[in-house]
């Protein structure tokens, strides 16, 4: 067993895991539900997190190397009453049909935009390349990104 | 065209978008409790083999493990996996544990085990031993005499009076016809026949197939389970663990997308027996490689089909014969089958159609049902030979189509000669925006414009036209209840199954429309087997014009209880009050839903204002739609570069506009996914080589085209405020619209999906 320190969505949890714990096990086992299982392989992109801000597939990091450091998921950006911008734009572009890959995308939308503050539609692809959505047909989700990340930049005005 | 309803047409924000974007916990996984057992199955490594000793025992003693399962100890009892109506048109060919297997995948033994690791280890230490029979892949080799029997068993059967002969691997067989197709196509001026083949895919859901069993105080199990079809879990598996269905209650939450794949009952049954053995409530899930192999797939098909024309263009006989591979199990090969004749043969009247269909057993994995749902594999060869019809006559392709393409008003032999296992209805074509649909595509893909060709690279255009059915008429039903709250907002509870689609927004917005209040003021509840009515469940293109009938229909026994009411408060007669936006109009004075349900819950005559409803269809009003690719073909490569895709759609009224578009998007780039990339690969002995997200290639952003929808409303009149269906159609376009697209590219005709670069360059250098 590996003791392990790490900061989820603000608060500090330490255990011990077994060295062969995945971050995505870990943060479900502690009670993270947003955070899927699509594939286990990095594949698919439903278990996506904000590793010191850096958008990652948990599947594919283990527990203990993500100890020290702090895991942002979904559950940090908004909630039902009080959405972040991104939430919104999704659910009001009709970007949301499951649901399942959600979440994920949502952080990885927030990291393009925290990287390319007015994206073309060319770099949202780009960003999004890693979450498969087979629902909508995506499209719907690049008009998202680039609602909320007007918006987004507005509130950065105010 | 404005929009004369308050709700229906409008854009209400989706009742669970906010809750999913959040990550709420609304999903099978994240509902299961903590001392949940692990449910994990063991599955074949061989395509065709005889068990022939099997020892549970070292697995049943290792520490930590509550329940093995296997033929020898569990019931044989024959069913079908397929998640219909009652009978089933699919054989019951399957049964929970075999001492046979059919295909690399095919169930062995399951255990429930503290933790996935134990379990694992348990399965590892079942000892079985095979005996290796021939295996047959090839599903018209396995129609020819002497192929190895798959079903050999002598208990596998059907339960509807229709052909099944298992000796000779044939799963389902349909044939029909009307007038002389020979002697039509003797006196025809062009004939044009050709086999087309489309091949093994999966439905790939993002989240797989799970189901979460639990046992409560009074024995009863609940089964929450990622499914499409709740009320078909709870008889089937009562059916398979021998329960009544009264100690079942199936509770669907959100589900991760089926497309059709979560129709089939495929893991309910096992872990429900886990859990009844062990005591303990038992979580299983599928893994990515589980979903490919062991779930369900769209059945190949080998297809070939023959067009007649007259040198006038008029189309004068369509013959068809399919053969689809229902692989193992003979889940919806029946229906699936004579889908690809009733939901493609319809679009060209003519009074000479010959149609047949073979459904074949292989040792490979098995068929089910698949969004498009037959449509898909048909409509590639006609659509297809449209254009190589065209080619020989000399005439634009478009215009061909718009000669032909069935209209409002006109009928079809067909839609009474194919049901779905029974003969089919009668059906005259009701609201078509076929018309509209090819003039707006082709527009929107500048279909006259003249393509440059430069160098290596050819530019090409292509299209397709499509229809689909909306449910099953005299087959299927829906039911809803709604009762009224003191806020005045509803309880809608729904058998229909939201499972991802946006069904119970749509359905909400539908029965809000009927009241008079908004649909903020619907709570939707879908699918629980012990608290809302019956719904068959979300397949067969049904829930917004059939689940919608219910919910319309509850609604305005609701809106006339309500007026009962409020006309006694108010002292007045009943027809001279309406409801808008939740407020009583026409009286002395205004009062809302909220004065008419705490007056009736609580002060006079006092009753609940609730009201249920069913519904069948009297038909099966087709969509219509109209698909146009613009591709780029690399002739040296043969890689097919799809620079825009244009989809124009015919659903009749869309209640919520951008659902129904969504549901248009997201078919379209599957069929274009299916077109270009997605393919099974076997090795000799039928074991899957590709069952991941990196083999086995889906589309993501950075592979889709310029995606264009158009949204063509008419009004269905049969439909609840004038709705058909909008949910499979879709997918089914791009196989024969990319091939056309190619064609006219470069002159090859690529006939067996997909348009791999491998496939097109090897087609390009035949050609040369």
């Amino acid at each position: 067993m590996i003791p392990i320190q790490l900061d989820i969505n603000g608060q500090t949890i330490e255990m011990e895991v077994v060295p062969d714990l995945t971050l995505l096990d870990l943060l479900r086992a502690v009670g993270v539900a947003s955070v899927k299982k699509g594939c286990g392989e990095g594949d698919c992109g439903a278990c996506g997190v904000l590793l010191d801000g850096v958008y990652v597939k948990s599947c594919l990091i283990l527990a203990a190397q993500a100890s020290g450091h702090s895991v942002e998921t979904v559950e940090s950006l908004g909630n039902v009453e009080h959405p972040h911008p991104l939430q919104t734009a999704f659910v009001d572009a009709g970007a949301v049909q499951c649901g399942f890959c959600i979440p994920s995308m949502l952080l990885a939308a927030k990291s393009l935009i925290e990287d390319h503050p007015e994206p073309t539609v060319e770099q949202i692809r780009e960003g999004l390349d890693g979450n498969l959505c087979r629902c909508t047909g995506y499209v719907k989700q690049i008009e998202a990104v680039q609602t909320a990340a007007a918006v987004m930049k507005e509130e950065d005005h105010d | 065209m404005t929009n004369k309803f308050s709700q229906v047409g409008t854009n209400v924000r989706k009742v669970d978008g906010m809750a999913l974007a959040t990550g709420g916990s609304l999903f099978v996984a994240d509902l299961a409790p903590e001392n949940a057992l692990c449910g994990m199955i063991l599955t074949s490594p061989h395509a065709h083999a005889r068990i022939v000793r099997m020892d549970i025992s070292r697995a049943e003693a290792l520490d930590g493990v509550y329940a093995v399962l296997y033929h020898g100890n569990v019931p044989r009892i024959l069913h079908t996996t397929a998640g219909q109506g009652f009978p089933e048109p699919s054989p019951y060919d399957t049964v929970m544990f075999d001492n046979k297997v059919r295909y690399v995948g095919d169930r062995v033994a399951a255990v429930a085990a503290e933790t996935p690791e134990i379990a694992a280890q348990a399965l590892s230490l079942i000892e079985v031993e095979y005996e290796i029979l021939e295996p047959v892949f090839d599903p018209v080799k396995a129609l020819q005499p002497g192929a190895p029997v798959i079903h050999d068993e002598p208990d596998a059967h059907v339960v509807i009076p229709v052909p099944y002969d298992k000796d000779r691997n044939l799963a389902a067989f349909v044939e029909t016809s009307v007038g002389d197709v020979d002697g039509a196509l003797a006196k025809c001026d062009v004939v044009v026949t050709g086999t087309y083949t489309t091949q093994y895919a999966q439905h790939c859901p993002i989240e797989p197939h799970i189901t979460l069993c639990e046992l409560d105080p009074y024995g009863r199990v609940r089964i929450t389970s990622s499914t499409q079809v709740p009320w078909h879990v709870r008889r089937i598996v009562a059916q398979c663990c021998e329960i009544p269905v009264r100690r079942i209650r199936v509770v669907k939450p959100r589900i991760g997308g089926g497309f059709g794949a979560k129709q089939e009952v495929l893991i309910e049954d096992v872990c429900t027996m886990l859990c009844l053995r062990s005591g303990q409530p038992v979580l299983m899930e599928y893994s990515r490689k589980d979903e490919f192999v062991s779930s369900r797939t769209r059945h190949p098909s080998v297809c070939t089909t023959t067009l007649g024309l007259t040198k006038d263009g008029k189309i004068q006989a369509i013959r068809m014969h399919m053969v689809l591979n229902t692989g193992a199990y003979g889940s919806h090969a029946l229906t699936v089958g004579s889908n690809c004749g009733s939901k493609v043969l319809p679009m060209y009247p003519c009074e000479h159609i010959e149609f047949k269909m073979e459904g074949a057993y292989t040792n490979l994995p098995v068929g089910g049902a698949y969004r498009g749902y037959g449509a898909t594999q048909a409509v590639f060869s006609v659509e297809c030979l449209i254009d190589e019809a065209a080619a020989r006559l000399g005439r634009d392709p478009l215009e061909l189509r718009v000669q032909n393409h069935i209209r409002s008003g006109m009928g079809s032999p067909i839609f009474k000669a194919l049901g779905e296992g029974t003969e089919g209805v009668e059906m005259t074509i009701g609201s078509c925006g076929l018309p509209e649909c090819i003039s707006l595509g082709a527009e929107a893909i500048e279909w006259k414009k003249p393509r440059q060709s430069s160098g290596r690279k050819a530019r090409g255009v292509g299209m397709a036209i499509l229809m689909q059915g909306s449910s099953i008429p005299h087959v299927d039903m829906g039911a809803a209840t709604i009762k009224l709250n003191e806020d005045g907002s509803f309880n809608l509870l729904m058998g229909a199954t939201d499972l991802g689609t946006g069904s119970d927004t749509v359905l909400s917005q539908i029965a809000a429309e009927e009241i008079g209040v908004d649909t903020t003021m619907m709570i939707p509840l879908s699918s629980d087997t012990d608290v809302t009515p019956f719904d068959v469940g979300a397949y067969a293109s049904s829930t917004t014009y059939l689940s919608g009938g219910a919910v319309k229909k509850a609604a305005l026994l609701i809106r006339h209880q309500i007026l009962e009411v409020a006309a006694e408060m108010l002292r007045c007669e009943q027809e001279k009050l309406t409801i808008e936006d939740g407020r009583i109009l026409g009286g002395a004075k205004v009062i809302t839903c909220s004065d008419v349900a705490l007056h009736s819950l609580y002060s006079h005559n006092q009753k609940q204002i609730m009201a249920s409803a069913s519904h069948i269809t009297e038909k099966s009003p087709p969509p219509f739609a109209a698909h146009f690719a613009d591709v780029e073909v690399d002739l040296d490569t043969g890689f097919v570069k799809l620079l825009k895709y244009v989809s124009a759609v015919d659903c009749g009224t869309t209640i919520h506009p951008k659902l129904a578009e969504g549901q248009t998007e997201g078919a379209t780039m599957n069929g274009i996914s299916f077109a270009l990339t997605e393919e099974y690969l076997f090795n000799e002995k039928g074991r899957m080589l590709n069952p991941s997200f990196g083999h086995y290639k889906i589309f993501t952003t950075a592979d889709m085209p310029e995606m264009v929808t158009i949204m063509v409303p008419t009004y269905e009149t049969t439909g609840p405020y004038g709705a058909k269906s909008v949910s499979e159609i879709s997918i089914n376009g791009a196989l024969p619209a990319i091939s056309n697209a190619i064609f006219n590219a470069c002159g090859v005709r690529m006939m067996h999906g997909p348009f791999t670069p491998e496939r097109v360059a090897r087609a390009l250098r035949e050609k040369a």
